[in-house]
């Protein structure tokens, strides 16, 4: 293995390790577990997202409604909560199934309509974020609010479903995990055992690669791509429902920087390990990457208006490193 | 040749690296006739046009046009001095988003002398004129979208034509035109020929030569093997030259076919074509061979259910066969090794043992979770058995040689057992060497399976068959046992002879 492949695969780790070394260091209070949680859970959300758009990068597809998803799974739940009083479980169905119609439109229109993906859940962003406002006439929605009809709402957010954003679980230091924290682990190491060790995974991945040498070998490659997007929106409405229960209420302005966060996080995933391709470990390490970066930089007192630009100096080199460095560029 | 030569290549060389694609070719062309250029893929046709065209530079040679010098640095460069091409790409001909009369003079808006501003009354009135000097009579306003591939063809040549060219070259120009289409193409080429121009036509299409040529120029491994301008024209004498039987070949020893495995019968595949029937037994190598464009592939992809026959049954191991899928071919036994391996066969992101593994992974796997070590083992006795020349079975795809990366798309089949195993050109850009150990294997696994290839190269099917059946305009028209063959009546079914011996 020459420098430069050592470079392209380690690299980016190495990068992660000097940084978190060097806030250690600097900053005081980063190397403590409650730092380390605090990171985890600044990024779950995005990270969750970024996990089911790595899905359909892999069949070589783009889902740029996740974001969209995300919100208009959050009023769902409080809809479902507060105006229509019903309990925790159905607010998570609701979402859940949003997720699934959503996904399952997505693919029916770039397999059959053969709308360019970029452009259908282009589309799809659009509709979900006007379709989110219109039962509430533009409102946010929370416990005791006044309905167009001037009645009040008479639904609470249930306390189980708020758990779920606020409920910490004990590890070794009491009351330390947050739930969505777990969720974030839980589907990471899922989705990546998926895509590495089944063969559904596999042949996602041959769709993306080459799709005609996938449907020659007797895959179903539509079914492929419907599934890619339907993994991407029920992560997308699970990213949702935590975004509902951290808030407690279905604020119609949140929400805003899911879609790119996740994006960059799925993509800055490609440099890790000189993968060059979209993989679940790398996205993970990709939003890890950038909460721990934003985190450091709070610590020292960097202003909140340059975290963007962080992201995006952070997106462009691993870009850079994907693409220049490795052997993808060839292709 | 009694007139001066309007357009003349003498010893024209070009080579990419280390390959040598034309090796010294000599070309004369007439003004008034039409010279078709023949010849099989890889014998440099399309570098010859490309250099031709401005697009390649030439390594050595000379062209000359009227008798003067003639290097285009450019595309652009060709055209002004008089050498138009028409590219086989209809579409990349045509500006889509352009109406047909700005298709028309697209030339004329650029370059200087052009005005700036865009004055459609004025582009209109020049359209005319051009569409009336080529007898065009689509309607001027119409949209490139709405036309037919032959009316777009036609906006293409006209456009073409808009130059008042001394040489015009057609490259496969009636490739995805019906027979109708191509003749209303022919009627405007007799035109142009009554106009002076001298075309250089290249296409597979015996009827398109018939109907044609003045001259038949076969190209073959990248020097002129043969020109035929004696009146009745050699088509069969072209053909041969083109596809350049050697002598000696290694013979093949003729195996007797087993028990039926597979039959069509009455199959139709090609509007207008003759339905035709078919028998493969177990253990035979069956080779159909014919020119480029005779259905041969439409064939292989209707025994692997890509696509439906228009009429006719299909019978495989005794049951009615009939698949809707790949997927439904693969499980009734049918495999197929596509033309084309990058665009179809390859997955560029897996290495080799993913690569092989991929029809079958759904075997190898256990409750859905891949068994890497069971592939990796698979892989490793196919690279031993196909002699596959690699480090590991983890090499990229991309590090192989194009006959290595052939051999992987053959071991992809080779760890089940067909019961028919069809290969679409399966020799296309494999070395020798590679070659002959794939149709080793073909011939070494035989058994138990019928085993049909798809080969335009002659040569490629007298190496490998026990039986050679020939396509031509879609159906067979020929059938040989590999053992002291007629070769003259194998070259004339080839050649589209008017069939008696049609099967």
């Amino acid at each position: 293995m020459t420098t430069r492949d050592l470079a392209v695969r380690y690299g980016f780790l190495l990068l992660l390790a000097a940084l978190v070394a060097y806030f250690a260091i600097a900053a005081d209070g980063f190397a403590s577990p409650q730092s380390a949680v605090f990171i985890f859970q600044s990024v779950a959300i995005t990270g969750v997202l970024a996990l089911g758009v790595t899905a359909t990068l892999v069949v070589g597809g783009f889902d740029l409604s996740i974001g969209s998803v995300a919100t208009t799974a959050m009023m769902a739940a409080a809809y479902v909560m507060v105006i229509f009083e019903q309990n925790a479980l159905v607010a998570v169905a609701a979402c859940l199934l949003i997720g699934v119609v959503v996904g399952l439109i997505n693919g029916f229109l770039i397999v059959y309509m053969r709308v360019p993906d970029l452009l259908a859940t282009l589309g799809m962003m659009f509709l979900l974020v006007g379709l989110q406002r219109i039962p509430t006439e533009g409102r946010s929605i929370a416990t005791g609010m006044t309905m167009p009809d001037g009645s009040v709402a008479g639904g609470t957010f249930s306390p189980a479903f708020l758990a779920l954003g606020r409920h910490r679980f004990d590890f070794f230091i009491p009351n330390l995990i947050p739930v969505s924290v777990v969720v974030l682990l839980v589907l990471a190491a899922a989705i990546w055992f998926f895509l590495e060790y089944t063969r559904f995974g596999r042949m996602m991945y041959a769709v993306g690669s080459n799709e005609r040498a996938a449907q020659l070998a007797g895959a179903p490659v539509k079914a492929y791509k419907i599934w890619a997007y339907v993994i991407s929106g029920i992560f997308a409405s699970i990213g949702g429902i935590l975004l509902a229960a951290r808030l407690g209420r279905g604020d119609i302005a949140s929400g805003n920087n899911l879609l790119l966060d996740s994006v960059a996080a799925a993509l800055i995933g490609f440099a890790v390990l000189g993968a060059a391709k979209p993989n679940a470990f790398g996205t993970a390490v990709g939003a890890l990457f950038v909460g721990i970066l934003l985190q450091g930089l709070t610590m020292m007192n960097a202003p909140y208006y340059t975290q963007d630009f962080v992201k995006g100096i952070v997106l462009v080199v691993a870009l850079v490193f994907t693409f220049a460095l490795s052997n993808a560029g060839r292709r | 040749m009694g007139k001066e030569a309007v357009f003349g290549i003498a010893g024209l060389r070009k080579s990419f690296g280390s390959i040598e694609v034309l090796g010294g070719v000599g070309l004369a062309l007439h003004s008034g006739e039409v010279t078709i250029l023949m010849g099989a893929n890889g014998a440099g046709k399309s570098t010859l046009v490309k250099v031709v065209s401005g697009v390649y530079g030439l390594d050595a040679g000379t062209m000359t046009l009227e008798g003067k010098p003639f290097d285009p640095q450019t595309p652009a460069e060709a055209i002004r001095a008089g050498v138009v091409t028409v590219h086989q790409n209809i579409n990349d001909g045509v500006v889509a988003a352009l109406d047909v009369a700005t298709n028309l003079t697209l030339d004329r808006l650029n370059g200087a002398g052009a005005s700036f501003f865009f004055n459609p009354r004025r582009i209109r009135r020049e359209a005319k004129e051009v569409a009336e000097r080529m007898g065009l009579t689509i309607d001027l306003g119409a949209k490139i979208p709405d036309l037919s591939l032959a009316d777009r063809q036609m906006v293409a040549i006209a456009r073409a034509m808009a130059h008042q060219p001394k040489v015009l070259i057609l490259d496969e120009p009636t490739s995805s035109l019906s027979s109708a289409e191509a003749n209303r193409l022919f009627t405007l080429i007799d035109r142009l020929k009554a106009q002076g121009v001298a075309i250089l036509y290249i296409t597979h299409r015996m009827s398109d030569i018939r109907r044609l040529a003045d001259r038949i120029v076969s190209l073959r491994d990248g020097v002129i093997a043969g020109t035929f301008d004696d009146k009745p024209l050699d088509y069969e004498g072209a053909v041969n030259a083109m596809l350049g039987r050697k002598v000696g070949i290694g013979q093949v020893a003729i195996r007797e076919a087993g028990k039926e495995v597979f039959s069509a019968d009455g199959l139709r595949i090609a509007n207008a074509a003759k339905p035709f029937s078919l028998a493969l037994g177990d253990g035979e190598v069956v080779a159909i061979t014919g020119l480029v464009g005779v259905g041969k592939t439409a064939l292989a992809e209707t025994l692997f259910g890509l696509r439906k026959p228009l009429e006719g049954k299909m019978t495989l191991g005794g049951a009615a066969y009939a698949p809707a899928s790949p997927r439904q071919a693969i499980d009734a036994g049918v495999f197929l090794v596509a033309k084309d391996r990058a665009e179809s066969g390859i997955v560029p992101d897996f290495n080799i043992y993913e690569n092989i593994s991929l029809p079958f992974l759904d075997r190898i796997s256990r409750l859905a979770i891949s068994r890497r070590g069971a592939e990796r083992r698979i892989a490793r006795r196919q690279i031993g058995d196909l002699g596959i020349v690699c480090r590991t079975e983890k090499d990229d795809m991309s590090t192989l040689s194009g006959g290595n990366q052939q051999k992987v798309m053959v071991a992809r089949w080779m760890p089940e057992q067909a019961r028919l195993f069809v290969l679409d050109e399966p020799f296309q850009g494999v070395d020798i060497a590679a070659r002959r150990d794939i149709a080793a294997k073909l011939r070494a696994s035989a058994a138990g399976r019928a085993t049909l290839i798809f080969v335009t190269e002659l040569d490629e099917a007298l190496e490998t068959a026990d039986r050679i059946l020939v396509m031509s305009e879609h159906t067979i028209v020929g059938e040989h046992r590999n053992a002291s063959l007629n070769m003259e009546r194998l070259l004339a079914e080839i050649a589209g002879q008017p069939a008696q011996s049609a099967a």
